[in-house]
C-alpha cells in the first residue's frame, strides 16, 4: 500500500503539490508513481523562470525502463528546482514527498489548488 | 492466458513485479532493478529463464541438418558438450532467431531459442528437419535457471552433490554437461561467469531455494536486459530481426562462409557482401546527460540511423546503447532525444566485462 500524505494535493497523473510558507508551491511525484516507475536514473527539470500552464509537460523522469512526462499541476513561474536530483535521481525513490521534490512554482491562480485531488480522492484513483 | 513457470508463486511471494513476456508471466524486478544489476556484477544473481524454449534435435543426419539450418558452422562442435552461438537465417539472409546449440552426441543436439519467437522457430525448424529425418522435440517439462556473477559458479557447486559438483567445476566456458536431472551449461547473457541450468519443472524450485539460501539473489528480466546490453549482446526483435542480416547486426563473426557449405540464407549474404553491406550495428555512449532508448534517431555525417537498444548503464552510470547506422558512419554522432540533438560517441561493444568498463568505453 503506498504512502499518501493527507496534507498534500494530487493529480490524476500522480504529481503532488504542497503549499510552502512563502506561498510558493512545491511539486513532486507520488510514492505510487515512484514505485511504478522503478529506479530513477535521470530527471530533466524545467528552468527557473519558466512560465508553466496547468497541465504542461514540464519535466521528465526516466527510470531504467522508461521515460515519463511530468505535468505541471498549477499555472505559474518556476522559482526553484531541486538541483540535488542531477547527481542522485534515486532520492525521488527513497523520499518522494521530502528531499525528492522536483520544482517549485509561484502560482498565478491559487484557486487551481481546489480543483486538485485530496489524499482520499487520490487514494481512490489508485484502487480503480 | 500467459504461462507460468514453476517459480511463479515464489516470485509473487517475493514481491516481484510480474509482466507478460513472450507468452509467459515473468518477474521484471523484485524491487530495485539497479540493485539486482549490481548484485550480478559484484556477487551472484539467479534468474528464472524458464520461458526460453528448449528443443532437442535427434537423428542420424542431425549434424547435416544443422549444417543447413545454421549460419554458424556446426562442424565447430566436435567435443561433446560444446556450445555454439548462431543465427538461423531466412532465404533473404534475415535473422529468424539467434540461439545456442549444444552438442550432446552424434545423434542428439540441444537448442535453446527465444521465447518470443517460439512458434515461428519451431515451425521453421520442423519445416526443414523433415528432409533430413530429424526429430524435433520441444521440452515443455523443463525449467531453466541462470546463475550469473563472479561468485555464481561457487554458489552452484556448493549446492550440487559432490560428484556432480566436481564435473560442473571442470566445465570449460561454453560447454555443457548432463548431471542426472540437470543439464548444466557454462553460458549466460550477462557478461559474467556462471551457469545456465535446464532441469525438470518438478526439481526446479528446490534448486532455486537452495541457491537463494546460499545467498544468491533473485533478479528479474529488467536487470537481465541492462546486463546483456552492457555485455554488448544483441536482443532478438530489437537489435535484429527477419529484415536485417547478421552483417548489419554486428554478428558477422557468427557466420561461417569459408568453404562451400550451403546454409539457408547464404546466397543472400553473398549478394549483400558483394553489393556492400549498407548498415552496421554499433555501440553508443551518450556524452550528454539523458537516457538512450530504442527508436531514437541517430544523426551521423553519413546519414541517419536509429537506436535499437538503449538504457542507462548501472555499472558505467551513463547512457549506453546499440544503434544501426550507415556503414560509413564513424566517430561522433548526435542522438535526438525529445527534440534535442545530444552528442554521442561510437564505441565497440562490449561496454562491460567482468564487472568493469571495457577499454575505450569511458
Amino acid at each position: 500500500m503506498s504512502n499518501i500524505p493527507a496534507e498534500l494535493k494530487y493529480t490524476h497523473s500522480h504529481e503532488w503539490v504542497s503549499v510552502e510558507v512563502d506561498g510558493s508551491m512545491r511539486v513532486g511525484i507520488s510514492d505510487h508513481a515512484q514505485e511504478a516507475l522503478g529506479d530513477l536514473v535521470f530527471i530533466e527539470l524545467p528552468a527557473e523562470g519558466d512560465q508553466l500552464e496547468q497541465g504542461d509537460a514540464c519535466a521528465v523522469v526516466e527510470s531504467v525502463k522508461a521515460a515519463s512526462d511530468i505535468y505541471s499541476p498549477i499555472t505559474g513561474v518556476v522559482v526553484a528546482v531541486n538541483e540535488d536530483l542531477a547527481d542522485d535521481p534515486g532520492i525521488v525513490n527513497s523520499d518522494p514527498y521530502g528531499d525528492g521534490w522536483l520544482f517549485a512554482v509561484n502560482p498565478s491562480d491559487e484557486s487551481e489548488l481546489d480543483g486538485l485531488l485530496d489524499a482520499e480522492a487520490y487514494g481512490e484513483t489508485l484502487e480503480e | 492466458m500467459a504461462r507460468r513457470t514453476p517459480h511463479f508463486d515464489t516470485h509473487v511471494a517475493a514481491g516481484a513485479k510480474m509482466v507478460e513476456f513472450g507468452g509467459w508471466e515473468m518477474p521484471i524486478s523484485y524491487g530495485s532493478q539497479l540493485e539486482e544489476h549490481h548484485q550480478v556484477r559484484s556477487a551472484a544473481g539467479i534468474f528464472d529463464i524458464s520461458h526460453m524454449t528448449i528443443v532437442d534435435l535427434s537423428g542420424d543426419r542431425v549434424r547435416e541438418f544443422l549444417s543447413r539450418l545454421l549460419a554458424n558452422d556446426v562442424e565447430k562442435l566436435q567435443q561433446p558438450g560444446k556450445a555454439l552461438y548462431s543465427c538461423m537465417l531466412n532465404e533473404r539472409g534475415g535473422v529468424v532467431d539467434d540461439l545456442i546449440t549444444y552438442f550432446v552426441d552424434q545423434r542428439l543436439f540441444r537448442m535453446v531459442v527465444n521465447a518470443a519467437t517460439r512458434e515461428k522457430d519451431l515451425e521453421w525448424i520442423r519445416r526443414h528437419a523433415g528432409a533430413f529425418g530429424v526429430v524435433v522435440h520441444e521440452h515443455l517439462e523443463l525449467a531453466m535457471i541462470a546463475v550469473q556473477g563472479p561468485t555464481a559458479r561457487e554458489a552452484v557447486l556448493g549446492v550440487l552433490p559432490p560428484e556432480a559438483a566436481e564435473q560442473a567445476a571442470a566445465l570449460p566456458r561454453f560447454f555443457a554437461v548432463q548431471l542426472g536431472d540437470l543439464f548444466v551449461a557454462r553460458t549466460g547473457y550477462t557478461g559474467e561467469d556462471g551457469f545456465e541450468i535446464c532441469l525438470p519443472d518438478a526439481a526446479a524450485q528446490s534448486l532455486w531455494d537452495r541457491l537463494v539460501a546460499a545467498g544468491v539473489r533473485p533478479c528479474g528480466l529488467g536487470a537481465r536486459d541492462t546486463l546483456r546490453l552492457e555485455a554488448g549482446m544483441n536482443l532478438y526483435g530489437q537489435d535484429m530481426d527477419e529484415d536485417v542480416s547478421p552483417f548489419e547486426s554486428a554478428l558477422g563473426w557468427t557466420v561461417a562462409m569459408d568453404g562451400e557449405r550451403q546454409f539457408i540464407g547464404r546466397a543472400a549474404l553473398e549478394r549483400q557482401r558483394a553489393a556492400g553491406v549498407p548498415r552496421k550495428l554499433v555501440g553508443l555512449v551518450l556524452e550528454a546527460r539523458g537516457v538512450l532508448r530504442t527508436g531514437q534517431r541517430v544523426v551521423t555525417a553519413a546519414g541517419d540511423g536509429a537506436v535499437t537498444s538503449g538504457s542507462f548503464s548501472p555499472t558505467l552510470q551513463r547512457a549506453i546503447g546499440l544503434a544501426r547506422v550507415p556503414a560509413e558512419a564513424a566517430g561522433e554522432c548526435q542522438v535526438e532525444i525529445r527534440g534535442k540533438l545530444l552528442t554521442a560517441r561510437f564505441v565497440r561493444p562490449p561496454f562491460v566485462r567482468n564487472g568493469r568498463a571495457c577499454e575505450g568505453i569511458l
